[in-house]
């Protein structure tokens, strides 16, 4: 195990030096120096409907040096290159937060600072994933811990063995990284497993128990989730061939959310092929429900301008374009309002646990 | 009951009857009579003691530097129209009434004393003209001069009466033969005559020259619109003046002669048909020497000749051999009416002595290269920007060359200022604010006759005239202003370009290194780039267009002048050396004419360029451009005293 990180060390060592050897030659032969790197946008995805997947497209853009608008850029990604180096070769993981402060500083001579906000450093990571096509993990940088399992589940981390079902109502906090190096599953006795947008609803149904009584696993990411959920989810998925049903507020960005679970983010697309789970189930909130459940229109939430101009270009994804997915967005639009997940509460504090999901796995009303 | 009421008699008769148990007082009323009796002649001084702020007497402050300005002003115009370099001598001293006098920031009375080395004043004339009111040279003539009515030295000298009850002290010499006169005068303000205190002959190491000393109540302060700014501006505008001041803190402040030319004595002139009323003309007819009508119009005006003479008459349908004098009502109005419609030369200039633009760019550069300074460098934290601070432009406003230093707003050049678009040419500017910038625009205007809008010369009134050559002449400075900047903006673009490359360049090197483990070779690697830098940024060509010789800050030069020729250059820097004595006045001031009131507005911007993040200020400058356009105003009153009439 510890030669193979090894050698993921010096593979990704060998192709952050080769950033710099990009300027060397470039410098030699007196041209501008010049890095490509993959073009991140909706421009350059493509949907491969055959595997569900969203997957890169062949875009590139260059970012070169002696050009006023990237000229900071491609120092930046020098510096960014050099720092995760230096982790590399110290064999230390780190944060984008202290990627950012590593590399700032006050450029000699001005009163320019290389980054002036960690929202510059940020992407600049990114491009380096997507360039050197190397995954976050491997590149030693760790996302948040922002997301809890609970449920009949047996993990190894670190050589210690946690047992997500004695573990109170607290759960088992997510770890950036879930790769099987550094996380093992080792049992794993549940039905299906449930992936919660908002801890909230994750509280509840882990107050209640749900899990135990359903046997299953509850995960949740507290909004959009990520990198280690959305990994260990896949892992279960593929792993333990469960079942993933989502459940997320009924508005476009729990659209959303489902959907990036499903096939895949827009800026990541690279990693989809390891992250998305294409057979996903949307099992709640659906535009259909609240009439279904009885919920009063007055729990409703009328959506606001950012939420139509968000659902109508959800409508033109091509991944939304399955006839249920169409109906389900345009009930949304046309009755004006979104609900949360909250709202459920209005009947009951309980309603979620014993109502609601009982019937939607009963009924199998779920959309796919 | 009401009879007694209205009127009451000197003498009252006494009542019938039934004297009320309670009689109210009877209100007081007052003949037409008794009216009339108390009525009397106000005379000037009176009335100016009462107002003393029209004549810019309002505060202890503005006293003092009014008392300065005014003593100044009449030593240079007399050293001006001598022919005489002018060269003065300010001390100020703080007094007190006894006992050792306080330090100057708090004393509460000083002594002013000027000494010019002009050319004295006859000794029959020295009480007058520093002790009567409206009595002066410069009142009945049109010709640009600092003075206008004859007020100024005998307010400052009442001022200083009415304060501290000193008289006015005067030590004047016409001639290395003639003796020093010393007198004593207060102004009797009943009678606006001057009283003299004493008089004698004196000894005196000067051979010519006035000197003046008032004594006066007054707070010196240094700062905007003090003694000590009205000096530093009065130099710049006049750099032809060698002047001393003698602060009251006890250090001496030379300011040392730049040009070494008189400027161009102005002349007199005649009143140009265009600029006079109705009843002036009905005035000049009757005053007029002579016989014929087309002799009148050609004699006594400017720009008419004998031929354009005879069209006016011919248009008022009037014989050109009619007598002046019995030219009335309708008659006079066809010919006021024909005069405004037949087409007249634009008045001649020669009666404007305008500051010009060496001497202009010689002062300006003097006191603006000086204020430039560096910003200090400073690492910035996140969400931390630099601030530009909002540094306005800074207005310098003369009229005939003298300072103006109060009421900006009030100005028609201020007014000016503001109405121009400087945004058009390249410069910021908030609504209804001065433009932003490290800038100072510098306006002067010449004219025989400056409307100011009080006594005391603070402001030049908003004529629309007036308001719209300034305007025009702005304009034109912004132009150039704007063609300088678009132009400087394009190669820094150039220059900036190649700084964030080279600033980065470093960067890039380090961090490379820091990859390959250290065993890069970063000096060979770092030329490469500079290289490939230079190449891609027009190469020695920008550093030529940004004139990297310059000794200013960032290698510019100091300052740069634009010409409507786009020549752009360095400010010449005038000789020191000493010039041979100026040509002796010509004899036009003898001539006893009315005139039009030509004016000249000079104008000119100085800039500084915009300062860069951390960048240091730059002092550049437009070149001044000047407008040959004089204007036509209001006509003055006729003069009729002799050149030796003079007000100092």
């Amino acid at each position: 195990m510890a030669r193979a990180q090894r050698k993921t060390h010096n593979r990704v060592e060998k192709k952050l030096v080769g950033v710099a050897d990009v300027v060397i030659t470039a410098a030699q032969r007196r041209q501008d120096p010049t890095l490509s790197i993959p073009v991140r946008s909706l421009s350059n995805i493509t949907f491969n409907e055959h595997k569900g997947l969203i997957e890169m497209g062949k875009g590139k853009q260059a970012r070169s040096f002696f050009n006023v608008g990237m000229a900071k850029k491609f120092m930046q990604t020098i510096l960014v290159a050099d720092a995760l180096c230096e982790l590399q070769r110290a064999d230390l993981t780190t944060s984008l937060r202290e990627i950012y402060y590593r590399t700032k500083h006050t450029i000699a001579n001005s009163n320019e600072n290389t980054f002036d906000a960690q929202d510059e450093s940020d992407p600049v990571i990114e491009d380096l994933e997507v360039s050197l096509e190397a995954l976050r993990e491997e590149l030693h940088v760790r996302a948040e811990n922002g997301g809890s399992v609970i449920g009949p589940l047996v993990l190894v981390d670190d050589g210690d063995r946690v047992d997500c079902a004695r573990l109170g109502k607290g759960g088992y906090s997510v770890p950036s990284i879930v790769e099987p190096e550094f996380l093992q599953i080792k049992k794993c006795t549940a039905d299906f497993v449930l992936l919660v947008e908002k801890g909230t609803q994750w509280n509840r149904l882990s107050e209640d128990k749900f899990w135990r009584r359903y046997n299953c696993i509850l995960l949740t990411g507290n909004g959009q989730p990520p990198r280690g959920v959305r990994r260990l989810a896949r892992r279960l998925h593929e792993e333990k061939e469960l079942p993933v049903y989502v459940l997320v507020d009924n508005d476009p960005w729990g659209y959303y959310i489902y959907s990036v679970i499903k096939q895949g983010s827009i800026n990541l697309a690279f990693e989809s092929q390891r992250m998305a789970i294409p057979k996903a189930k949307f099992i709640g909130l659906s535009s259909a429900d609240p009439e279904h459940y009885g919920l009063p229109r007055n729990v409703g939430i009328k959506l606001n301008d950012k939420d139509t101009t968000r659902a109508r270009e959800l409508l033109n994804y091509r991944w939304f374009q399955s006839k249920g997915w169409q109906q389900e967005i345009k009930r949304m639009l046309s009755s004006g309002l979104k609900y949360e997940l909250d709202a459920l509460a209005n009947k009951d504090f309980q309603y979620l646990t014993k109502k609601y999901l009982p019937r939607k796995l009963k009924e199998k009303d779920w959309l796919d | 009951m009401s009879k007694r009421i209205r009127k009451p008699h000197p003498k009252p008769r006494p009542q019938p009857q039934q004297p009320k148990p309670r009689t109210p007082p009877p209100p007081t009323t007052v003949s037409a009579v008794e009216m009339g009796a108390r009525q009397r002649e106000i005379s000037v001084s009176e009335f100016f003691t009462k107002n003393r702020h029209l004549l810019g007497f309002d505060n202890p402050r503005k006293a003092l530097l009014t008392c300065v300005k005014e003593a100044v002003d009449n030593a240079l115009d007399a050293c001006e129209e001598a022919g005489i370099l002018p060269e003065v001598v300010v001390k100020l001293e703080a007094t007190s009434n006894g006992g050792p006098p306080p330090p100057p920031s708090q004393a509460s009375r000083f002594r002013i004393t000027v000494t010019d080395y002009g050319p004295g004043i006859v000794r029959q004339q020295i009480p007058r003209i520093f002790a009567k009111l409206l009595y002066g040279s410069k009142f009945h003539r049109l010709r640009m001069s600092r003075g206008q009515q004859g007020i100024g030295i005998s307010a400052a000298g009442m001022y200083g009466q009415l304060t501290t009850g000193k008289p006015v002290r005067i030590i004047s010499r016409t001639g290395a033969k003639a003796p020093a006169h010393y007198f004593e005068v207060q102004i009797d303000t009943k009678k606006n005559e001057p009283q003299i205190l004493e008089k004698k002959q004196i000894d005196w190491e000067r051979h010519r020259g006035t000197q003046v000393t008032l004594e006066v109540e007054g707070r010196y302060q240094k700062g905007r619109a003090s003694v000590d700014e009205y000096l530093e501006q009065t130099i710049i505008a006049n750099p032809h003046v060698k002047l001393t001041y003698y602060t009251p803190e006890g250090e001496t402040k030379e300011f040392p002669r730049t040009y070494h030319e008189l400027p161009p004595s102005p002349r007199e002139i005649k009143p140009h048909p265009y600029g006079i009323e109705l009843g002036m003309l009905l005035k000049m007819l009757q005053d007029t020497k002579s016989h014929w009508l087309s002799g009148f119009l050609s004699g006594d005006f400017s720009r008419v000749s004998p031929r354009l003479a005879e069209e006016i008459c011919a248009a008022a349908r009037l014989s050109p051999h009619a007598r002046p004098r019995d030219i009335h009502g309708q008659a006079a109005e066809a010919l006021y009416k024909a005069i405004q419609s037949t087409k007249i030369m634009a008045p001649p200039t020669n009666c404007l002595s305008p500051i010009g633009e060496k001497a202009i760019l010689a002062g300006l550069y003097q006191q603006i290269k000086g204020e430039s300074q560096e910003k200090k460098q400073i690492p910035l934290a996140e969400g931390e920007d630099l601030q530009d601070d909002d540094e306005l432009a800074r207005v310098i406003r003369y009229a005939n060359r003298v300072p103006l230093l109060y009421q900006q707003s009030a100005c028609a050049i201020f007014k000016s200022v503001l109405d121009t678009t400087w945004r058009t040419y390249g410069v910021s500017q908030s609504r209804g604010a001065l433009p932003a910038g490290p800038m100072a625009i510098f306006v002067h205007m010449a004219s025989v006759w400056v409307p100011f809008t009080s006594e005391s010369k603070e402001a030049i009134a908003d004529y629309d005239e007036i308001r719209k050559e300034i305007t025009l002449a702005l304009r034109e400075c912004g132009r150039r202003l704007g063609a300088f900047l678009k132009r400087r903006e394009r190669a820094q673009t150039e220059y900036r370009r190649r700084n964030i490359f080279e600033l980065y360049i470093e960067e890039v090197v380090e961090a490379c290194n820091r990859l390959k483990g250290g065993t890069l070779a970063t000096a060979k690697l770092k030329e490469q780039l500079h290289k490939i830098a230079m190449k891609r940024t027009g190469g020695e060509k920008t550093d030529e267009v940004l004139g990297k010789k310059g000794g200013g800050p960032e290698g510019l030069p100091h300052s740069i002048i634009v010409t409507p020729e786009g020549v752009e250059g360095e400010v010449p820097v005038l000789s020191s050396e000493a010039p041979e004595e100026a040509a002796p006045p010509d004899g036009s001031l003898e001539e006893e004419q009315e005139a039009t009131k030509p004016s000249r507005l000079k104008r000119r911007a100085p800039r500084q360029a915009k300062g860069k993040r951390g960048a240091a200020r730059l002092t550049q400058r437009a070149k001044p451009k000047r407008r040959r356009k004089p204007k036509v105003l209001k006509p003055a009153g006729r003069r009729r005293s002799r050149a030796a009439r003079r007000k100092r």
